[in-house]
């Protein structure tokens, strides 16, 4: 075999009983019988139906907006335009973050009110007694359109001249990175390699369209069931309807997947203003076009490399160009530029590095979060380049990257120092290894194996100054209790949270319930976005949930006449570790310290490590909290007759510092890279014109069952993660090196590299034609 | 045309509804508050949807009420409850494939459906069956490894039930 396993550093991990155990998670049980209540399952005494209206136009002017037919259709209670919300604007930022760097004048408006910027922009609400009356309300509004020039090419959008989305230009965002003389560094190189790669708009496609119900109480508080990633968009809804924020509350649900796209606001805040001016209930669900017209989209880049290598394989310098085509409202796209920007030339030593990116808008539908985060973009390109440069020396891949992996006590991009384990070798070669040989080929069959590294941060960008809080306590009979504002999108996230304090406070993992996403009644945890939760939320439940062991254990040192370090707590007990027959049940134990008013609950305040931006002129500085690292391989058959490609076998390898629960670490491994592979390979937002052309699930397709094999997890445990019990983070990571992965093998079998995804069949026959005419 | 009055009778229970001709059996279905069935798409292309209609599996987007009029209906939620779950229910929650959980009660559908006429299916014929649930979140693997687990234990209980499993 070719590749074999690079032996794994000495690790030690503490023995746990509950963390590292596949066990049932908590929320899984309720979701396979169908008892869990989603956003769109909630109805109401009383309740109206909300619709939306919105614009046909990617650019335009409202000529005239004439409502009034649809006002006087029975059974519409209420209809409403930008002009009963003076000036409401979508601000998508995080509350306490200090990191805002969208230009200013360019949020989104809640309505529009004269310019139209994209197709399926909202333009008027409206709330009716019946779905049917609120559908024919909206065909009831009148308007009319002064269409104005758009633009719809982010390349053309930056020329002099390009029609402008908002003055006084369209460049949204920029980044920068300048790291030791890159002159210098081109000039020690034996060969320079240039490639421009690209990549698409991209839909999150989760199966649950946006829904949710809201309601009015006898306090004038606005509460509201809807299925989002950040119930701390509270804020910024009640910013909009100019009420104090403690008159608005987001009761988040479970949420049918989210993968970023439910992390900006999108139906909340029509919801809160539909209750607000019907003082009813309303209720409102996305239809599965409307979703895909109405949320963002990945962001399409086109990033350029320019690298100088020696000849043996280590790269001396790198300049690169990045560009997103941020659509028609900024949202996220400054920050997802700038992972983009961080982790623009890999997980790589390169000393001499120039960067720069640039984010810009135009009349597309509007591109925002997406698991990957503009990391994922990234990383198509640079491991696609690593292999050009293998090609272009005539070297392994691998051994290419081998010379120019980070480890440990390195610097990347922003000169930030690596802490924690690196095992970039260690995941590749057993991603590699467990490829195994070559499938044989066939007739006009090829087959090709492909690998990509990559480097992915867990946890926000540092100077956000990101906290996260938990309550944890007892009851009376051992039972325990967890509140923490995390909403879970289905990747474990309650039920991580649930196993940490288990394996803390010896309480099992059946005897717990929790209650999340709540942004009144749990305490608040920040977004669950930026793989951040396991580290920011897993730490508080951690630190509260130890301090009532530490309590717990006081007092049971008293009663036991026993060291602390003599004790220990597990499976509902107390008892003594050179005596396990001699235990006290928890029940007990919480009994008596009850009796004596001890705590035995805490709110606890975790904060991630703090620190200013970085450099704006040279992109220098700590950025992240740390990163994950890891592999994925595969391999592909491709039809050179037909130029379908087939994906053969898949292996992501990834060291996520400690699984909690290997269960869900596969899950995600699987479930993410599932997301990649279908980047690679079939997914496309197709957009002609401002216009998608893809608006539903029988045009913008994903995989099956039948289009993928199983990915195989490889899970690999450093110890070294900032999480509890020395977690990383996993899912967004799993997604990331997926794509590239399959880039790679799709040249390894033609010999000819596609460098825009996805790989449809007709690319990859005109690639086939052009390389014979070469 | 007029609303007509319909009977259905969903997980064992007898519903008469009047309903226009163009109401979907989904929407029908959900009004009456079978909330587990899950609107992912309304045109036949997520299977979240699925229910059994007299014992075989649909997209219940995708038939009009009136069509089952009459009907047997059975959704996820009458397989089993969270004191008593069917097998398969189990073995999705105890392999991870319920991640968001909103594609499951289509999933298990589907899995009902083709171990009632294929109580051994190959991998390959587990992922034929599931190929119109779409799933968004798991890549398919512990579905389909739920899928063999529900197999397997549906095959041992009938094994003990028939009195041929047990002691010797
Ligand atoms: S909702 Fe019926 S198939 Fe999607
Ligand atoms: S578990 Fe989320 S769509 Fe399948």
């Amino acid at each position: 075999m070719k590749y074999k396993a690079k032996p794994l550093p000495p690790v030690e991990l503490p023995d746990l009983r509950v963390v590292g155990k596949p066990l049932r998670r908590v929320d899984a049980l309720g979701k396979a019988v169908g008892s869990t209540v989603y956003a769109g399952d909630f109805s109401m005494p009383n309740m109206l139906h909300g619709k939306v209206f919105r614009s046909s136009q990617p650019s335009a002017r409202i000529k005239r907006l004439d409502v009034s037919k649809a006002r006087e259709l029975p059974g519409v209670i209420c209809v409403l335009t930008a002009k009963d919300l003076p000036d409401a604007k979508l601000v998508t930022d995080m509350p306490g973050q200090t990191g805002q760097k969208r230009r200013a004048g360019t949020d989104a408006p809640v309505l529009a009110s004269e310019v139209i910027r994209y197709r399926g922009e909202p333009i008027a609400l409206v709330a009716a007694e019946t779905l049917d009356i609120a559908e024919q309300a909206l065909e009831r509004i009148e308007i009319e359109y002064d269409t104005l020039p758009g633009v719809y090419d982010p390349l053309e959008a930056m020329k002099p001249g390009a029609p402008v989305v908002y003055e006084p230009d369209n460049i949204v965002a920029t980044w920068k990175i300048r790291k030791g003389d890159v002159q210098a560094g081109m000039a020690m190189a034996d060969m320079i390699i240039e490639n421009t790669f690209s990549v698409p708009f991209v839909d999150h496609a989760y199966l649950e369209p946006e829904a949710g119900m809201a309601w009015m109480d006898d306090q004038n508080v606005i509460h509201i069931r809807v299925c989002t990633q950040v119930v701390e968009h509270f804020r910024s809804i009640a910013r909009a309807l100019g009420v104090p924020q403690n008159k608005i509350h987001i009761q988040g649900t479970f949420l049918g997947g989210g993968f970023g796209g439910k992390e900006d606001i999108t139906v909340e805040i029509f919801l809160a203003l539909l209750a607000k001016y019907t003082h009813r209930p309303v209720r409102l669900a996305y239809s599965r076009e409307e979703s895909i017209m109405a949320h963002s989209k990945r962001h399409p880049f086109i990033i350029t490399h320019h690298t100088g290598v020696k000849r043996n394989g280590r790269i001396t310098a790198a300049e690169i160009e990045m560009i997103s085509d941020a659509g028609a409202y900024p949202y996220l796209s400054p920050y997802v530029l700038l992972y983009a920007t961080v982790t623009a030339c890999g997980p790589y030593r390169v000393e001499h590095l120039k960067v720069d990116s640039t984010s810009v808008a135009t009349n597309n539908p509007f591109t925002s979060a997406f698991r990957g985060f503009g990391a994922a973009q990234a990383c198509v390109a640079y491991e696609q380049q690593m292999d050009e440069i293998a090609k272009a020396l005539d070297m392994d891949p691998l051994d290419v990257r081998r010379a120019n992996y980070l480890s440990t006590g390195d610097r990347n991009a922003t000169g930030q120092q690596m802490k924690s384990a690196v095992w970039l070798e260690e995941t590749a070669t057993r991603a590699l290894e467990t490829l195994g040989e070559k499938t044989s080929e066939c007739g006009p069959i090829k087959v090709g194996q492909g690998f990509a590294s990559y480097m992915q941060s867990y946890g926000r960008i540092t100077w956000f100054h990101d906290t996260s809080r938990a309550w944890v306590g007892l009851e009376l009979d051992g039972t325990a209790v967890i509140r923490c504002g995390v909403p879970d999108l289905g990747g474990g996230q309650v039920n991580t949270l649930c196993q940490i304090a288990s394996e803390v406070l010896g309480v099992p993992l059946e005897n717990f319930i929790i209650y999340s996403t709540d942004s009144a009644l749990t305490p608040l945890a920040g977004t669950t976005t930026a793989t951040r939760q396991l580290y920011m939320s897993g730490s508080a439940v951690h630190q509260a949930a130890s301090e009532i062991r530490r309590v717990l254990l006081e007092y049971a040192q008293l009663h036991f006449e026993q060291d602390i370090e003599n004790l220990e707590l597990a499976d509902g007990k107390v008892y003594v570790k050179s005596d396990p027959e001699n235990f006290l049940p928890l029940a007990e134990l919480t009994k008596m310290c009850a009796a004596e008013g001890l705590p035995l609950s805490n709110l606890a305040l975790f904060k991630a490590p703090f620190t200013d931006p970085i450099d704006p002129e040279t992109g220098q500085g700590d950025i992240f909290p740390d990163f994950t690292f890891g592999a994925h391989a595969v391999e592909v058959a491709v039809d050179t007759e037909t130029g379908e490609i087939t994906l053969l076998k898949s292996v992501g390898c990834h060291d996520v510092g400690r699984a909690i629960n290997p269960i869900a670490v596969e899950g995600q491994i699987q479930g993410g890279s599932t997301q990649g592979l279908g980047y690679a390979l079939m997914e496309e937002v197709q957009v002609v014109e401002g216009v998608i052309q893809t608006p539903s699930l029988s045009e913008y397709l994903i995989p099956t069952s039948r289009d993928l094999p199983t990915t195989k997890a490889i899970i690999l445990e450093s110890g070294t993660g900032l999480g509890p019990f020395g977690a990383k983070g996993i899912g967004e990571p799993s997604l990331t090196p997926a794509a590239p992965a399959v880039a790679n093998a799709l040249t390894n079998a033609l010999g000819v590299r596609i460098k825009d995804l996805p790989l449809t069949p007709e690319k990859v026959l005109a690639a086939i034609e052009e390389a014979k005419n070469a | 045309m007029q609303p007509k009055m319909i009977t259905l009778t969903v997980n064992g229970r007898k519903h008469q509804v009047a309903l226009n001709p163009d109401e979907t059996l989904l929407n029908a279905l959900r009004q009456l508050n079978y909330t587990d069935v899950k609107n992912g798409c309304e045109k036949g292309d997520c299977g979240a949807c699925a229910v059994l209609l007299n014992g075989k599996a649909v997209n219940s987007c995708l038939v009009l009420a009136w069509q089952a009029d009459g009907s047997e209906i059975l959704t996820n939620a009458g397989l089993g409850t969270m004191d008593n779950p069917h097998p398969i229910q189990e073995a999705f929650a105890d392999a991870g494939a319920a991640q968001c959980g909103y594609c499951t009660p289509g999933m298990i559908i589907s899995a009902k459906a083709l171990l009632d006429q294929n109580p051994h299916p190959s991998e390959e014929e587990i992922r034929e069956a599931i190929s119109g649930n779409l799933c968004r979140c798991t890549g398919y693997a512990q579905i389909i490894t739920a899928i063999q687990i529900a197999a397997e234990r549906i095959a041992a209980s009938a094994l003990v039930g028939s009195g041929q499993g047990g002691k010797q």
